[in-house]
């Protein structure tokens, strides 16, 4: 190199001063490091390999504590690798492998290397050479390479030869044709007298079991061996892990190590080797009650023990255990529970796994009650983790362990105001999914939302925003439960729902535009009835809820006819309050009540409440609230705000008329406020359910649209879609309207893209650029559900629904509180969608090529590489493709077969399995009678070939060993 | 896989060796190890010594100054992985007689070569000292 002097190398800094100079610190970190990289580049450039190695030690230094990129100097490492000095090549290997990756273009370079190095008489290149290539073999080299390993798997020198073990996992795994090769010896290294070999190629078969385990099936006898023979806790680990995973796909063999395990259990001083064993016991040999319950035991003791991994680990293998055995959790119920209060999060993490694993039907109330109790005290984020698992237990399969629903709705409402809460999202949806599907907890739920609704000081947590929309949502929704639509109001109206986000705000206003045809509405009927004397009636139908809620709570105050509002004092309902804050009513309202209760309901005191000086105070009180909002600066709240507004501006002038008219009975002037009255009423009393996951599947596609198979982009399209939702043009909010029944045919809107709102200049774009998987909108919104589902409502008429759930609700309340049935819960069918597991076709691959091997194909595939896969899969010409298609029991004997003849050449084995095959005999000609048809061509020609004659008569190898 | 990496770490949470048995970029792992370590060293001597992270779990162990953090599979042996900790600063010990972080340091690539020889491709594959301490005295005699 030009400018390269002896001077440079001779006061080359080394790796020492590196480090030394990093200590020091004297002119700054990024600065001397910058400068050390300088220099790097250029002595790795040097001609002098003293000089490279220093230079690359010092790189591989920086890179791996520094993060330096190192890539530049990539060829400068396969020239070092040829180097003849070890310390050289010891550099360079260990820069190759800390740096090298399968995109390193100079990878091909130094394939030759390799072999040199790996056929070198010199044990430590030997070594140098099969570490490195067990970080960086590629495809290629794996290919290239694999005669030299499958010589070194046979070395006479140890130290080479479990190396050799060692790397074949990555070669297998890059080019599993290399199978074919290697296995016969890497299964002969599993059987000989070397303890430290054995070790590495148990080590090596775990790992391959653990990918796929049936192909190792023919294997166990070996395993078993070690299991019974080793006195090594590494090894013993390692077969464990294998029997844990070969255990559960043949029941012989686990009856077979269970009696091994149990004796592990009971005589190993070694911690690690323990658990081993009961995990294995509580994973994989769990049918086996005595040995579960020596488990337990052991557990047991580990819970109870003062090392905080012994009981976290003990918490773990509870958790494996607890969905077949219970009993075992249970056993355990004080020490687990007593752990969510632990030091340590991780081990309150497991505790609250287990408690929640424990919950069932019966116990769910208790055991939330402990949790919410836990959560109150705890930090916030395990609080958190607290409250969501338990709604994520409850929601469960559509709410599948909760049968007292009011409790439910209840506890969700107290959750709500734990104050490190956090899980608004969640309960925001559960309070307005349960709504939809289950009415009996309607008037429930609007309980809960009214506490949560009235209550000004949580409208100041902004986690708490999203429980109060679905609140306020419920209340306007349910509003004929209400117990009092009138508090209902003046809490929707607040002045602090000003901290409200506009969106929610505008669920706010849309509830009260509810609530207030609601009472216009009662009031209407009201009048009416009482001119026609026969209002209950005509109530019944129109306004259930309310009439059966009354009378439930009035039924008991029968006998004393001043009682009810005392009663409803209790029940957080104050009147009197109430009325004073619509003006002076509370004269009127006495006066009234005293003529009224004579009618035997405590529903007189609501129904006198809808006075004409009442209704009007509330229109004005609305009209009050919501003049202001029609100037808001957010479009939704404008909107809202405009359509309660207007509504009042024609109803209000009209209103005096029509009640003196009414009262009089009967003018055309009369007809038209209570018309519009109806009109919306109906819209609003339209009954919403869930919609089903799979209600997309159902619209039929029409003519012309093509849909995309493969929707793999779509996910980061659905990124760039969050975006705008949270925009208050967006669709998110459309869905409102159409639930509020603002636009009159909304059924026939539906499931059109329709010309509605997304001429938004961000939507059309976003539909430009990916109009192929546009959907019709409803589908973003995570709100709220959307729409009704077509089917549901089409047969729903509303009548006769309502006229369902009064009786539904009759009944109900007759029944005492604890032996209530559980209420209907509607479900869809696409509620539950099963998620498919995607194949791996690397594994497979491998899998593929394992069981070939130990099937006994011979044939040398010499052009195979990984673009033979695509053969595989068209054609059925290869044997591979035969042993993946015939899997299963039929497989299992063959392969049983084909290793008792390639890979077991030793005497004891095959006398051993040959044993019985009288015993065998007539399960092994019905298994090869199964198998013959199936395995066709080549295949069955060369099994024949291989074994002539005994292939009838052969027992299988499994079978045999197990019995 | 098994063992997924080792880093060893100070109590000021600089990296003193990492050695990965998957391909990681340098800033994947630059973002893992600042992660890790701040999970890890937040915690205190009462709690355990395992700590869940992404999908796979985190098994470490403090030595004095120095933690020495293993990366494992799910299924793999936490307790056996803390004996394998044992073993490397155990191993370590009887080569540098009374270890410290400074003779990491200083010897990082006898500390990788000591490791090379106790795990391959992410399995353990040697547990004895002397086995392990074998083929470095010797190269220390000879080179």
């Amino acid at each position: 190199m030009a400018g390269f002097s002896v001077m440079d190398t001779l006061f080359q800094r080394t790796l020492d001063d590196l480090i030394k100079g990093l200590r020091l610190q004297l002119m700054g970190e990024s600065a001397f490091l910058s400068k050390a990289l300088d220099e790097i580049r250029r002595e790795a450039k040097s001609t002098d390999p003293d000089t490279k190695s220093a230079a690359l030690l010092k790189l591989t230094y920086l890179s791996s504590l520094h993060f330096y990129d190192m890539s530049f100097a990539a060829f400068h490492v396969v020239e070092l690798l040829s180097s003849t000095r070890f310390s050289h090549k010891k550099i360079a290997y260990h820069a190759a492998s800390h740096s090298f990756d399968d995109s390193t273009p100079v990878l091909v370079l130094i394939t030759n290397q390799l072999r040199k190095d790996l056929t070198s008489t010199n044990e430590f290149e030997v070594s140098l050479a099969l570490e490195c290539l067990s970080r960086i073999a590629t495809v290629d080299l794996a290919r290239d390479l694999t005669p030299e390993i499958f010589t070194l798997l046979a070395s006479s020198k140890v130290f080479v030869r479990k190396k050799a073990i060692g790397v074949v996992l990555r070669v297998f795994d890059r080019y599993p044709d290399s199978v074919r090769v290697c296995f016969k010896r890497l299964v002969e290294n599993l059987e000989t007298s070397d303890s430290q070999v054995v070790s590495v190629a148990v080590g090596v078969f775990c790992e391959l079991a653990l990918r796929d385990p049936t192909s190792y099936l023919p294997l166990a006898p070996e395993f078993y061996k070690i299991l019974v023979d080793s006195k090594n806790n590494w090894v013993l680990i390692k077969v464990l892990k294998i029997f844990a995973k070969l255990a559960p796909l043949e029941p012989r063999l686990a009856k077979r190590v269970v009696e091994p395990v149990c004796e592990h259990i009971r005589r190993t001083g070694a911690k690690s080797l323990l658990f081993e064993c009961i995990r294995t016991v509580v994973s994989s040999l769990s049918d086996y009650e005595h040995a579960v319950k020596l488990a337990v035991v052991k557990i047991r003791e580990m819970l109870v023990d003062d090392d905080p991994n012994l009981k976290y680990l003990g918490l773990q293998a509870l958790s494996v255990v607890a969905p077949k055995h219970l009993w075992a959790v249970l056993e355990n119920k004080e020490v687990v529970i007593k752990s969510l209060s632990d030091v340590d999060p991780n081990i309150k993490l497991e505790s609250l796994r287990l408690v929640m694993a424990m919950v069932s039907e019966s116990n769910v109330a208790e055991i939330s009650r402990v949790l919410v109790n836990y959560a109150l005290k705890s930090d916030p984020e395990f609080c958190n983790l607290i409250l969501g698992s338990i709604l994520s237990t409850c929601c469960r399969n559509v709410y599948e362990i909760i049968i007292d629903f009011d409790w439910y709705v209840s506890l969700l409402g107290e959750m709500s105001r734990i104050p490190h809460c956090q899980k608004g999202e969640e309960i925001e949806k559960q309070l307005i999914d349960i709504g939809m599907r289950v009415k009996d907890v309607r008037p429930e739920l609007v309980r809960v939302s009214r506490d949560l609704l009235i209550d000004p000081a949580l409208l100041g947590n902004p986690f708490l925003h999203r429980i109060l929309s679905a609140a306020a949502w419920l209340s306007g929704e349910y509003v004929e439960f209400s117990v009092n639509p009138f508090e209902l109001m003046e809490a929707l109206l607040q002045p602090r729902t000003s901290l409200l986000p506009p969106l929610l705000k505008a669920i706010y206003i849309q509830s009260a535009f509810k609530v207030l045809i609601f009472c216009l509405n009662s009031y209407l009927l009201l009048r009416g009835d009482a001119a026609s004397s026969s209002y209950s009636d005509k109530l019944v139908p129109d306004v259930p809820g309310l009439f059966s809620e009354r009378d439930s709570v009035g039924c008991s105050d029968l006998a004393s006819c001043d009682a009810p509002v005392e009663a409803e004092l209790d029940e957080g309902f104050n009147p009197r309050d109430l009325n004073q804050s619509f003006g002076g009513l509370s004269v009127e309202y006495g006066g009234e009540e005293t003529s009224t209760c004579g009618q035997a309901s405590a529903s007189a005191s609501l129904k006198d409440s809808f006075t004409h000086e009442s209704i009007t105070n509330l229109l004005n009180r609305v009209e009050l609230a919501v003049v202001p909002l029609t100037r808001s600066y957010d479009v939704e709240i404008v909107e809202r705000a405009r359509n309660v507004h207007c509504f009042i501006e024609l109803i209000k002038p009209q209103m005096p008329d029509c009640l003196v008219q009414k009262e009089e009975s009967s003018d055309t002037e009369e007809a038209e406020a209570s018309k519009i009255i109806k009109l919306m009423h109906d819209a609003f009393s339209n009954d919403l359910g869930p919609i089903s996951v799979s209600a997309q599947e159902r619209v039929s596609v029409p003519d012309g649209l093509v849909l995309v198979e493969n929707l793999e982009d779509l996910e980061t399209i659905c990124g760039d879609v969050q975006l705008p939702s949270l925009n208050s043009f967006s669709h998110g909010s459309s869905h409102f309207e159409e639930m509020a029944g603002v636009s009159i045919p909304i059924f026939q809107s539906k499931e059109e893209p329709g010309p509605s709102n997304e001429c938004t200049s961000l939507l059309a774009e976003h539909r430009k650029q990916h109009g192929l998987y546009y959907l019709p909108s409803e589908k973003k919104d995570g709100d709220y559900p959307p729409a009704n589902d077509p089917q549901l409502q089409a047969n729903s008429n509303d009548d006769e629904d309502l006229a369902k759930l009064t009786e539904q609700l009759l009944v109900s309340k007759k029944k005492p509180n604890h032996a209530k049935p559980r209420p209907v819960v509607v479900k869809l069918d696409g509620d539950q969608v099963p998620i498919a597991a995607g194949p791996h076709s690397q594994e497979d691959l491998l899998s593929g090529t394992v069981r070939d091997v130990l099937l006994g194909s011979e044939t040398k595939p010499t052009t195979r590489s990984s673009t033979k896969r695509k053969g595989k899969e068209k054609l059925n010409v290869d044997s591979t493709t035969e042993s993946k298609e015939n899997l299963g029991d039929v497989e299992k004997q063959d392969q049983g077969n084909s290793s008792t003849r390639k890979s077991k050449p030793h005497t004891h084995s095959k006398g051993r399995r040959h044993r019985s095959p009288g015993k065998k005999g007539d399960e092994g000609e019905e298994n090869c009678q199964k198998a013959k048809p199936k395995s066709s061509g080549r295949h069955k020609a060369r099994q024949r070939a291989d074994a002539p004659l005994n292939v009838v008569s052969q027992t299988p190898v499994i079978p045999d060993f197990l019995l | 896989m098994g063992i997924r990496f080792i880093l060893m770490v100070n109590k000021q949470g600089q990296t003193r060796l990492a050695q990965y048995y998957e391909y990681l970029t340098l800033e994947e792992r630059r973002a893992l190890e600042a992660e890790i370590v701040r999970k890890c060293l937040a915690r205190n001597e009462q709690q355990c010594s395992f700590v869940e992270h992404r999908n796979y779990k985190i098994v470490y162990r403090r030595y004095a100054s120095l933690f020495f953090l293993v990366g494992v599979d799910n299924d793999e042996n936490e307790l056996a992985i803390l004996e394998f900790i044992h073993l490397l600063v155990e191993t370590m010990d009887r080569h540098f007689g009374n270890v410290c972080e400074l003779d990491i340091m200083f010897h990082l690539e006898k500390a990788h070569f000591m490791l090379e020889e106790m795990v391959m491709n992410g399995c353990i594959v040697e547990t004895s000292k002397t086995n392990i301490l074998a083929p470095i005295q010797l190269m220390d005699k000879t080179y």
